[in-house]
């Protein structure tokens, strides 16, 4: 009886959803509410089409590059800063404040500037992504840190533990989970950093795909190239929150 | 039988959809004026049962009668007292016994008269504008116990109300509620683990057994009721029971 | 931080970053970065101008008219989608989905359909505000307290009973979380829609200030947005806090 249950939720669920949405999407599109709304099948033909000439496969390529990039400086750069925040007061005093508002803020009004310094090359995209990316990066690590539960760290103390046994044995191991959660946001965000930054700067990646088709009112391609950034960000984001599941369910977690 | 019973369980059964059987064939009669407990060790569905009778939960099999009337969901003529007090916590202590005059519509002024009048009367007068994050566990059960007397139910339902106070606010509780009880014509089916607050509280005691929870023995301390606190927890009658108890408790925890 | 024995509050810091900024400006060390000093008199002095009043007025409707929107839908959506089963298993899906992904892409889009101008900026507000709203407020109802529900039906609450007395209220902090993180996303819909549509508002004016090298009225409009949304961020966290016991048997 359990396992019937599961499956309907895993399965049953998900196809409903699926075919719910795309009925509407399709009927939405027949609909003349605008020349630029093409409908499901229309989209997916020209999906398939796209995947079929390489234009969608190359796009990718290069989009992926400053995402990559991006995503692997600013993973390694804001973890070790994040961890030093956490650890020393001192470095907390003078960033925190910084950081606590550049989370709130909307990055992107910088990418302008970027595109003019650096030109419209890799390196504006790679650090379009970096400046997105890294704030959420370094606050989830720093708060890591911070948060470890202050019974362990005495218990540690207890047991004549010294400063490096506590922050390796007890500390890192904890912060493991939110440091984890900080890369997936932040890639979340790097995602979001490349696309504004193909769309404002071109002429490569998926920003190109959907401004050229745009220019041409190919629409379905447009909203093919679109769904398809949108389908793929969700995908690998879904994907490494199963794997934070997986390293560090919620027993390990507890604090 | 004495009186004519309050409240008839009739066959009560109850499977949980993950396939858990709590109750099974659960018959029992719940004599007027009386306090009743159920009594029993961890899981043997005696909240279960409470929570069928106050029309929280459905039964899988059987009824449950009160007044002569089958049981299909809450209603008026009963009213519950939770374990972890449930409380509203942006209300304060007037809102909170108000409240279940506030739900039938009672008007504002004569819903307040009533609550003081109740607040009073468990001790917490003085309290009216606290916030339950101001108040200690004993004082939010004390509106928590306000609030059921202020709907004027004539069956109070008690879900192990004193089991999340320490120790010695518990003993004071156990022989307040039988002041207030006193010079009501209330009737109180009260859950509990402990045994020696079932011996101190009870008309009769309801012995359950474990998952599945049938009704294994029903029990009549005949405590004398007109003695002081401390005397009635040395009576022969009292310890007998206790003693009593704990030796068929005893078979179902090893 | 210590100084002289006494405790020196955080925000302390910036300041110790504005006077860092300025000397970096002052030695221009870099072409980019004019000293701070300048760049609080350029603020100033766009301030009043009709060209800056009028992006931040649009600016503002813009955000706000979004920020409506999502909370109008995204409520009663949560809400609707925690109580109903079936509702929150054909949505969550797509929800969830929507909640991480680069919303930006679809902006391309809504110019297309809807046109270049306020409206886009609206729909882009709206869009990236919307889905955390609508999840928090789903995760708000469904942790909502159980005892308290159960408490509300013993004592005969009808339904809408249950609804307004109980359930929004105890839902309430987790709510204000989705607001705000609603809020952020609002104005990064704001300033990205407007960057991307390009004629007007504030997005307008980062891509003048750039492309013209104006250092000082750029980096003084940042600031001004960057606080804007911190403002805002600041102002939902502190309701928040004053809530936070609504919550407090969970």
């Amino acid at each position: 009886m359990e396992r019937k249950n599961l499956v309907a939720i895993g399965v049953v669920w998900p196809l409903i959803s699926f075919a719910f949405f795309f009925g509407l999407w399709e009927l939405a599109g027949w609909w003349p509410i605008s020349v630029a709304f093409p409908p499901f099948s229309k989209t997916l033909l020209a999906l398939l089409a796209m995947i079929a000439d390489g234009s969608l496969p190359r796009a990718y390529l290069s989009t992926f590059q400053p995402l990559v990039i991006g995503m692997v400086l600013c993973g390694i750069a804001g973890i070790g800063f994040g961890i030093g925040m956490g650890l020393s007061r001192a470095v907390e005093w003078f960033t925190l404040p910084i950081f606590i508002i550049l989370q709130a803020a909307p990055m992107a009004a910088i990418i302008p500037l970027i595109t003019y310094l650096y030109g419209i090359g890799l390196t504006s995209k790679v650090l379009a992504v970096v400046f997105l990316a890294a704030p959420v990066i370094v606050m989830n690590s720093y708060k890591g840190i911070r948060n470890t539960n202050p019974s362990l760290i005495q218990m540690c103390r207890s047991f004549l533990g010294t400063k490096r046994q506590e922050v390796v044995k007890i500390v890192l191991p904890h912060a493991g989970a939110l440091i984890f959660a900080g890369l997936r946001l932040g890639l979340a965000m790097g995602f979001i950093g490349v696309v504004i930054a193909e769309l404002l700067i071109t002429p490569t990646g998926i920003g190109d795909l959907i401004t050229y088709h745009s220019s041409v009112a190919d629409y379905p391609e447009m909203f093919a190239a679109i769904a398809s950034i949108i389908v793929i960000a969700a995908l690998t984001i879904h994907g490494l929150e199963r794997l934070e599941r997986t390293l560090f369910p919620p027993e390990i977690r507890g604090s | 039988m004495p009186g004519d019973a309050i409240v008839e369980i009739r066959g009560i059964g109850k499977i949980y959809e993950t396939g858990v059987e709590a109750l099974t064939n659960v018959t029992l009669a719940i004599p007027p004026g009386k306090l009743s407990t159920l009594l029993g060790p961890s899981g043997c569905g005696k909240t279960t049962l409470l929570k069928i009778i106050a029309g929280l939960i459905p039964p899988s099999a059987g009824e449950v009668w009160v007044k002569g009337k089958k049981v299909e969901g809450p209603g008026q003529e009963r009213a519950f007292v939770f374990q972890d007090f449930a409380l509203l916590p942006w209300a304060n202590v007037l809102r909170n016994v108000a409240f279940g005059l506030e739900l039938r519509g009672v008007p504002r002024e004569r819903r307040d008269e009533i609550a003081r009048r109740q607040i009073a009367e468990v001790g917490l007068g003085g309290f009216e504008s606290s916030y339950p994050n101001q108040l200690s566990g004993g004082m939010k059960q004390r509106v928590g116990l306000a609030r059921a007397l202020a709907v004027d139910a004539d069956i109070i339902l008690m879900d192990e109300p004193f089991s999340s106070v320490d120790e010695q606010t518990r003993r004071k509780f156990q022989e307040e509620l039988l002041d207030l009880l006193r010079h009501r014509q209330k009737t109180v089916i009260f859950v509990t683990h402990s045994i020696e607050e079932a011996a101190y509280l009870s008309d009769q005691i309801i012995l359950l057994s474990p998952r599945p929870g049938t009704v294994s023995r029903i029990i009549h301390p005949n405590v004398e009721r007109a003695r002081s606190p401390d005397e009635i927890r040395r009576d022969k009658n009292y310890l007998d029971t206790v003693d009593e108890i704990w030796q068929i408790l005893k078979h179902y925890v090893a | 931080m210590m100084l002289f024995g006494k405790r020196v509050p955080i925000a302390f810091s910036l300041m110790i970053w504005s006077i860092v900024w300025e000397l970096i400006g002052q030695a221009k060390l870099l072409t980019i970065i004019p000293p701070f000093s300048r760049v609080i008199a350029a603020g100033i002095v766009i301030l009043p101008t009709e060209k800056f009043s009028a992006a931040a007025l649009i600016s503002l409707r813009s955000f706000g008219t979004g920020m409506a929107l999502a909370l109008i839908i995204g409520i009663p959506l949560g809400i609707l989608m925690a109580r109903v089963q079936g509702v929150g298993r054909i949505l969550g899906l797509w929800i969830n989905i929507f909640v991480s992904a680069p919303i930006s892409a679809l902006v391309p889009l809504l110019m297309a359909v809807v046109g270049i101008g306020e409206t886009t900026v609206v729909v882009t507000v709206f869009l990236f505000a919307v889905f955390v709203i609508i999840l928090d407020t789903q995760v708000g109802v469904e942790h909502g307290d159980r005892s308290l529900v159960e408490m509300a039906r013993a004592f005969g609450a009808r339904r809408h009973q249950i609804y307004t007395k109980v359930l929004i209220l105890s839902a309430l902090p987790e709510i204000l979380a989705g607001l705000r993180l609603g809020a952020i996303r609002g104005v990064k819909g704001v300033v990205i829609g407007q960057l991307l549509v390009a004629i007007i508002g504030v997005g307008e004016l980062f891509e003048l200030y750039s492309k013209h090298f104006l250092m000082e009225e750029f980096w003084a409009l940042v600031i001004m947005v960057f606080l804007f949304a911190f403002a805002i961020s600041e102002v939902i966290a502190m309701m928040e806090r004053r809530v936070e016991y609504y919550a407090s048997a969970r």
